[in-house]
């Protein structure tokens, strides 16, 4: 099923002389996990505001072709039904959290979809629990580390059971190891909810193995669209100044040596295993 | 003149009187040197270098910033001497402009105008930000504002200028031109403090790095002796970069392997002399 469609789609926003994002197709099918990446202004902000519909409800400018969400035109549905659909997680989770307990934060989204209290009850419960941080609903959001405010932030939205989630960056301010595991939890959640997850990232090292595609923009295009491994040994993936992984420099350095590794690793593991195989050949040829 | 930038001497902080959020900071950073903080969420590596600049003062133990106690000084002469760009560039940020915004410290300072015009233009140049000078800056993609935040910061040239996670938001390119200028400060013999989770940023760029850990300093040295090192990377929440990992994992097949390895190029010479 395809939960968002953009056909022939551009934008450009008022008052600035450039496309933002120009001529994008793609389709989104439920459950994919999808990385967007790209250098700084190429557009994937752009890209996350047309798919919750603040473009074209909260930023103006030229908007053309089309954008749905579940089959409905973004532009001819308002913000409040498409917060239903799409949830937005943003870098800096201290500009979103603002209620004095995690729970009142978590309630607060709900209360807004008008929904019984026995249901507000249920989901709140589910949320603490899908985040693992049920010890946090009194605490304090300002009170609590990054990496938990995150979890809040995420927690938030998730129980307002969005079948897209949006995350801007989600683990830009957080520390390396919280930073896996917000993202083991994101596998988690797609496992769980069969949600279809996007996420916008610089860190490649850390997220590209987790990843079904990855999309690279550049100023306003898709220049790359596929299977991980595909999308970065691209030479024009390289050349626009995405951080490729070392794993995937290191296979490319190797390759002009004449050390062709037999599958393009991701991780630190995959390279291990492949170089070895390679050193065994070597040895025994 | 004093030798040190930077001198802390069994530095002890707490918020709320009961809980230290530093514990026996003993710290000495020297004039013109380049050092990298690094620790897990929470550690106190933001409320460590609100130290430097006095907005933050020990309540036991000494700061010392070019000499200056911090404690006898106010923080408007510190701060002509050393500049913080914050993490959040939107603590930070609030004129109409971004050209506005980064001669605001200059005219605060009551700098003649005319210099204020050349430093807004050096910075907004240096920062890659000349189309948006009239832009407002919350107009801006969050990786833009940050730069905005550093250029603010530059444009009055301070002489210790310390960035709280300068990375952040900031794509490949950026972060070139970040190190770029990192390096060009150092040139300028200017005393650069970065706190940064970026573990592939902070090997590239710094031959020191201190490591926090629930408010106390666990450790100082190189890259490759800090990375190597699994204890103080479990207990400071921190990853080997991905170059000294692929090494680590490869040892269980070429057990001759050199682990010390941060950079991809010393990692490339150690497998070809088993491939």
């Amino acid at each position: 099923m395809i939960v968002a469609r953009f056909r022939d789609f551009s934008f450009q926003y008022e008052g600035t002389s450039f496309w933002a994002l120009k001529d994008i197709s793609l389709d989104i099918r439920e459950g994919e996990m999808i990385l967007i990446t790209g250098p700084s202004g190429c557009g994937k902000s752009t890209f996350c505001r047309a798919l919750n519909g603040l473009i074209p409800h909260f930023y103006e400018g030229v908007y053309k072709g089309s954008v749905k969400i579940l089959g409905k035109e973004v532009k001819d549905t308002p913000t409040y039904e498409l917060a239903r659909y799409v949830g937005m997680v943003f870098q800096n989770p201290e500009n979103q959290l603002f209620a004095s307990t995690v729970e009142r934060e978590i309630i607060f989204g709900l209360e807004n979809l008008n929904l019984p209290q026995n249901e507000i009850k249920e989901r709140l419960n589910e949320a603490l629990r899908l985040l693992g941080i049920e010890d946090l609903r009194k605490r304090a959001p300002f009170e609590l580390s990054g990496g938990q405010q995150q979890k809040v932030a995420i927690a938030s939205i998730i129980a307002m059971r969005p079948r897209i989630l949006v995350m801007d960056e989600p683990t830009a301010n957080l520390d390396p190891v919280s930073a896996l595991e917000v993202f083991d939890l994101l596998i988690e959640l797609r496992k769980k909810l069969n949600i279809t997850i996007l996420v916008v990232e610089h860190r490649l090292e850390v997220i590209a193995p987790l990843v079904d595609r990855i999309i690279v923009m550049n100023k306003g295009r898709i220049i790359a669209d596929g299977e991980p491994r595909d999308a970065l040994s691209r030479t024009d993936v390289f050349t626009i100044g995405v951080g490729i992984p070392k794993v995937i420099v290191l296979y490319r350095k190797l390759k002009r040596q004449g050390i062709k590794l037999d599958k393009i690793p991701l991780t630190p593991d995959e390279l291990a295993v492949e170089v070895a195989k390679r050193c065994r050949k070597t040895q025994s040829t | 003149m004093p030798e040190n930038a930077v001198y802390l001497k069994e530095v002890y902080f707490t918020y709320d009187g009961i809980n230290m959020v530093l514990s026996n900071i003993n710290l000495t950073i020297k004039k013109g040197e380049k050092v990298a903080i690094m620790g897990e969420n929470g550690a106190g590596k933001t409320t460590l270098i609100k130290h430097f600049n006095g907005l933050l003062k020990p309540v036991k133990g000494e700061v010392r910033i070019l000499g200056y106690d911090t404690r006898r000084t106010p923080v408007s002469t510190l701060a002509r001497h050393v500049g913080i760009v914050f993490q959040n560039p939107d603590h930070q940020l609030f004129a109409e402009s971004v050209e506005d915004e980064i001669a605001f410290a200059l005219r605060n300072f009551g700098f003649p105008e005319e210099v204020v015009r050349k430093r807004t233009e050096w910075a907004l140049n240096v920062m890659d930000l000349t189309r948006y000078r009239k832009t407002s800056p919350f107009l801006l993609s969050g990786g833009e504002r940050k730069r905005v935040a550093i250029a603010s910061v530059l444009s009055y040239n301070p002489e210790i200028i310390i960035f709280d996670e300068p990375t952040t938001g900031q794509d490949y390119f950026q972060k070139q031109k970040i190190a770029q200028l990192l390096k060009l400060l150092s040139l300028q013999n200017k005393t650069v403090i970065v706190v940064t989770h970026d573990v592939e940023f902070a090997v590239e760029n710094f031959e020191k790095i201190i490591v926090m850990a629930r408010g106390r300093i666990i450790a100082e040295g190189t890259p490759e002796d800090i990375f190597n090192d699994m204890k103080v990377l479990k207990t400071a929440r921190l990853l080997p970069p991905q170059v000294t990992e692929c090494a680590i994992k490869l040892k269980r097949y070429l057990p001759r392997i050199r682990t010390q390895v941060t950079k991809v190029e010393d990692l490339f010479s150690e497998i070809i002399k088993y491939c």
